[in-house]
């Protein structure tokens, strides 16, 4: 077989337009659906009872769902709901933050729950409200428990960014997939994707494992 | 060798009370804390049964009895950490339980003290003892930082203010939760097993700031089996058993002529041991 690796060379600028907008989609997703899952996880552990039930809906709904089909739905019911048409992209984001919502709300009330009760107890007994209690005492310590999940979730997150093929969106893969048609140079494209992916996810569970052995000795 | 460690407590830490509120001075007849018919169930189980008790201003009160009698839960209903079913308990003429605001402010003059400490593992020894004083008593940083320091002084740990909790002794932690407690000048403790998680050498020098504290006129209620510390420190001694309060002695008399059969058998056992 004859393999020519300059056509990677070539496409990269194009290639790296792709990655941009995985790494946009991640970030995006991450940052939105953590603030979201933080407001789940919160509401979830209350004493509120019918607003928990809502929130556990929502996040065994999404879970239920392929993302792909999510995605997909997205595009077409959020210029319904909103009455104009939005760009893909728009969409795509809004899909993405609302189904990373659901994980991350499973990852924070985890790391909520994984901070002893007496933690609670000492903060109330002190006179710190609820919210004061969370912000200053409780989230801090659970975020150091949940931060290797929550990276590891941000790794599965980049790599599903490539559904978003479905909406004609071009992320890294799409971008790859289209050169290697277009070239018709696929080995050589999909072995360069593999690979980029292979070196960012890997870092990413890297760091994440090293974190948890930090955790893990203090 | 303990008392070397502690240094007098009373001379800078009842200087600088915080003026802004002046509960401390409400009532100052009334009883500190007044606990009357309480009750309290987890469903079937009944864990306080009809308790009944009054705590003087400046007095030191000694909860002792078998395991699973209702000791903690009795004192975590004073500062409303537990709630309870039936009953009233007021402290300096609050009642608890009533009101969420009126409950911060009484929890913010109640100081407490846990069995496994409980101090915040992301924060310094220092930032543990100044948390409240900044965020609840809204103090400048400054005074927050002095104070924090003058009460970790007197619990013998001035130079471990910098440390995470991670880095201290079992006792060295217990006397830095004391010293947290001290720090929004609370008119009452509450000590929740506080030698329970210890290693028996570091007993001792918890027990010997607690004992300066009494000596001080702080109002103490004190779940322990620590009955050398009881014998110093209380004024009374309170027996519970099955979430009943069975007797409640001077403590002398409770040690020399406990009236209850059960506060007898549970002596022999404890002093035996």
């Amino acid at each position: 077989m004859n393999l020519d690796f300059s056509v990677v060379a070539r496409a990269i600028p194009f290639l790296a337009e792709g990655l941009a907008l995985s790494f946009l989609l991640t970030a995006v997703a991450m940052a939105g659906g953590t603030a979201i899952g933080l407001v789940l996880a919160v509401i979830r552990l209350s004493t509120w009872r019918s607003a928990g039930l809502v929130a556990a809906a929502y996040v065994n709904g999404f879970r239920a769902i392929p993302l792909v089909l999510v995605i997909f739905w997205f595009y077409f019911l959020v210029p319904l709901a909103l009455g104009h048409p939005v760009s893909a992209l728009q969409s795509a984001i809004i899909a993405f933050v609302l189904f990373e919502a659901a994980y991350y709300s499973e990852i924070i009330r985890a790391g909520l729950a994984s901070v002893r009760v007496g933690q609670w107890q000492a903060a109330s007994a002190s006179g710190l409200g609820y919210i004061q209690t969370l912000r200053l005492i409780i989230l801090p310590q659970a975020l150091r428990n949940m931060l290797p999940v929550m990276i590891s979730q941000a790794v599965i997150l980049f790599q599903d960014t490539s559904l978003v093929y479905v909406i004609s969106l071009r992320d890294f893969m799409t971008s790859a997939s289209i050169v290697a048609n277009r070239d018709n140079r696929l080995v050589e494209i999909y072995l360069f994707a593999a690979l980029v992916y292979f070196v960012i996810c890997s870092t990413g569970a890297w760091s994440a494992s090293v974190l948890s052995r930090k955790r893990s000795l203090a | 060798m303990i008392g070397a460690i502690v240094t007098p407590l009373r001379n800078s830490a009842g200087a600088s009370t915080d003026v802004r509120e002046p509960i401390v001075e409400s009532s100052p007849r009334a009883p500190m804390v007044e606990i009357k018919n309480l009750c309290k169930k987890y469903g079937r189980l009944e864990v306080l049964k009809n308790c009944d008790l009054v705590v003087a201003r400046g007095e030191v009160v000694v909860i002792c009895g078998p395991s699973g009698s209702g000791k903690s839960t009795l004192i975590k209903c004073v500062n409303g950490l537990e709630k309870f079913d039936g009953g009233s308990v007021v402290v300096d003429g609050i009642a608890v339980g009533k009101s969420n605001a009126e409950m911060t402010r009484l929890r913010r003059r109640i100081g407490m003290v846990f069995q496994h400490f409980e101090l915040y593992s992301h924060l310094t020894v220092l930032q543990n003892v100044c948390l409240a004083q900044i965020h609840v008593l809204k103090r400048e940083k400054n005074e927050a930082l002095a104070k924090a320091r003058g009460l970790l002084a007197r619990v013998g740990l001035p130079d471990k203010e910098s440390f995470y909790p991670a880095q201290l002794s079992g006792g060295q932690q217990q006397r830095v939760a004391i010293a947290r407690a001290l720090a929004v000048d609370p008119i009452a403790m509450l000590f929740d097993e506080p030698t329970s998680a210890l290693d028996p050498e570091m007993i001792g020098e918890v027990l010997a700031v607690m004992l300066e504290l009494a000596r001080d006129g702080m109002t103490m209620m004190v779940v322990t089996h620590e009955m050398g510390f009881a014998r110093k420190a209380a004024d009374r001694v309170v027996f519970m058993d099955q979430g009943a309060i069975i007797e409640v002695a001077p403590t002398e008399q409770f040690f020399e002529a406990p009236r209850a059969e059960r506060a007898r058998l549970f002596l022999s056992r404890i002093l035996s041991h």
